[in-house]
């Protein structure tokens, strides 16, 4: 697929957001090449999942401005509607819609909002399923299924509308520990296959292993950005330091 | 006790056009109240300005007044104002003006019990707000509202039973007639626990069943 030193797919310039008087995002800078993998880390409430959200719009920023593709989103020229169609979003509750089968669930964003060949998505959407291995699984109803598999098929939904970029927030946060990993495979995969990605992650490990940069937030802003091996190794802030303190047992 | 098994073969056919009355009253006043209440209730859920108020004002009106006063009003009341409507029109009219309310708060309640997470999910595709209606929030508010909606539906249709006092001849009414000419209350009466019977627990066993068919929602987060 497209190489690590591709064009800069996602611009976030000056980005605020105030909830009342509060600043939630203080100034967020933060720009993402085609196939990178960036994965932001920080303490409970420092606002990383109102930074994804702000970046598909379930969100109004204040302040600030995000460029996906060089087009500012929530423009005149590039709507709400239109980003989000290029940018695939997954979630923490590991959420389907209970009422549709899996492969509705999968198809309905490229058959309805992108007005795109059923036929053509269903193909495309059960390569998907197989290679996240539930192929077997795509006329059951979500209740059906597990927690892991729900979270591999919301990742499946997302990709067959063939984002530019994926957003993954927290989404192995809230599964039973055996299922973590079945999930997290997933997305190791996707990240080898070049698929540019912001993930919001608690697994230091997984964060590891996949991030090309980590973006360590506090309090609304970025406290620190380096690439993987030199952030876990010699973390340059103190506020960094302690964070990192709290996922290891002495 | 023996009954009067002539009278009753006599007056079947009599009681077969009442049916045929309450039925077609009872249908159309129901579709059209879901129709009213469905969109009285996305009016509330999106709080449209300038209708939200109007739609509550209506919704109390609606509830807290017998079908009956309802019916007088439209029966002797539209006449003066100069609109002329059949008395089978203003009865459905009238199950129409009380169902809508019923049918909406009944359909609010469910729209809002869908959860924010999967308005969410439904806006991170691109859906449109026609298409996150159409897809996401209203087929789970119908699964979660479906008990109530049923529970409104057996009540209009038993509500049909007072539009004889707009000379309309339903059940109820040809069981009075039958009764004041020709004295056989048992046989009158029965027929139309009878009539009533035939028409509802049909009814109760699609709810039943279309409930079962819907349960999904309950499973879903
Ligand atoms: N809807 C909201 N209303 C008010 N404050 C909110 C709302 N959502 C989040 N916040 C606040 O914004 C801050 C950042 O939240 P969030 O982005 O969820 O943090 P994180 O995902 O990093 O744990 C928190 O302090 C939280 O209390
Ligand atoms: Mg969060």
């Amino acid at each position: 697929m497209s190489s690590k030193t591709g064009e800069v797919i996602l611009e976030i310039e000056g980005l605020k957001k105030y909830y009342d008087q509060k600043a939630v995002l203080d100034g967020i800078n933060l720009s993402i090449k085609r196939g990178e993998v960036a994965v932001v880390i920080g303490p409970s409430g420092c606002g990383k999942t109102t930074l994804l959200k702000c970046v598909n719009g379930l969100e109004a920023h204040q302040e600030g401005s995000i460029r996906v593709d060089g087009k500012e989103v929530g423009s005149d020229d590039f709507s709400w509607i239109a980003a989000r169609q290029k940018i695939g979003m997954v979630f923490q509750s590991y959420d389907l819609f209970p009422h549709m089968t899996v492969i509705d669930n999968i198809l309905l964003g490229p058959v309805q909002v992108q007005r795109r060949d059923r036929a053509e998505v269903t193909l495309q959407a059960d390569a998907l399923l197989e290679r996240v291995g539930l192929a077997d699984r795509r006329g059951d109803y979500p209740r059906q299924l597990s927690g892991g598999q729900k979270q591999r098929i919301a990742i499946v939904r997302a990709l067959c509308m063939n984002p530019d970029i994926m957003l993954f927030d927290e989404v192995t946060a809230s599964l039973d520990p055996e299922m973590v990993r079945e999930v997290l495979d997933v997305m190791l995969g996707l990240a080898r296959q070049g698929m540019t990605m912001l993930i919001v992650t608690h697994e230091m490990e997984f964060a590891k292993a996949v991030a090309d940069r980590i973006i360590f937030m506090d309090g609304g802003v970025i406290a620190e950005e380096s690439d993987a091996k030199t952030f876990f190794k010699s973390p340059a802030t103190e506020r960094a330091r302690r964070f990192l303190n709290t996922f290891y047992f002495e | 006790m023996s009954l009067n098994w002539d009278f009753i073969v006599e007056v079947i056919p009599i009681y077969r056009s009442a049916i045929i009355l309450t039925i077609r009253i009872a249908i159309i006043g129901v579709v059209l109240s879901i129709i009213v209440g469905a969109v009285c209730s996305l009016i509330n859920y999106y709080k449209v300005r300038g209708l939200n108020l109007l739609v509550r004002a209506y919704i109390e009106l609606s509830r807290n007044t017998p079908l009956v006063i309802q019916l007088f009003f439209l029966y002797y009341g539209l006449p003066k104002l100069g609109i002329m409507l059949s008395n089978e029109a203003c009865a459905i009219l009238g199950l129409t003006f009380l169902g809508g309310s019923y049918m909406a708060e009944s359909l609010r309640s469910g729209l809002e019990a869908v959860s924010r997470v999967q308005v969410e999910l439904g806006l991170s595709i691109g859906l449109n707000t026609f298409q996150l209606i159409r897809f996401v929030i209203f087929p789970q508010a119908m699964s979660i509202a479906m008990p109530a909606l049923g529970a409104n539906c057996i009540f209009l249709i038993k509500e049909t039973s007072v539009v004889s006092i707009i000379a309309l001849r339903d059940l109820m009414s040809v069981t009075k007639e039958l009764i004041g000419m020709y004295y056989n209350t048992t046989e009158s009466l029965m027929l139309l626990v009878v009539c009533y019977l035939l028409l509802l627990l049909p009814v109760s066993f699609l709810l039943i069943f279309v409930e079962r068919r819907l349960r999904y929602a309950e499973f879903g987060v």
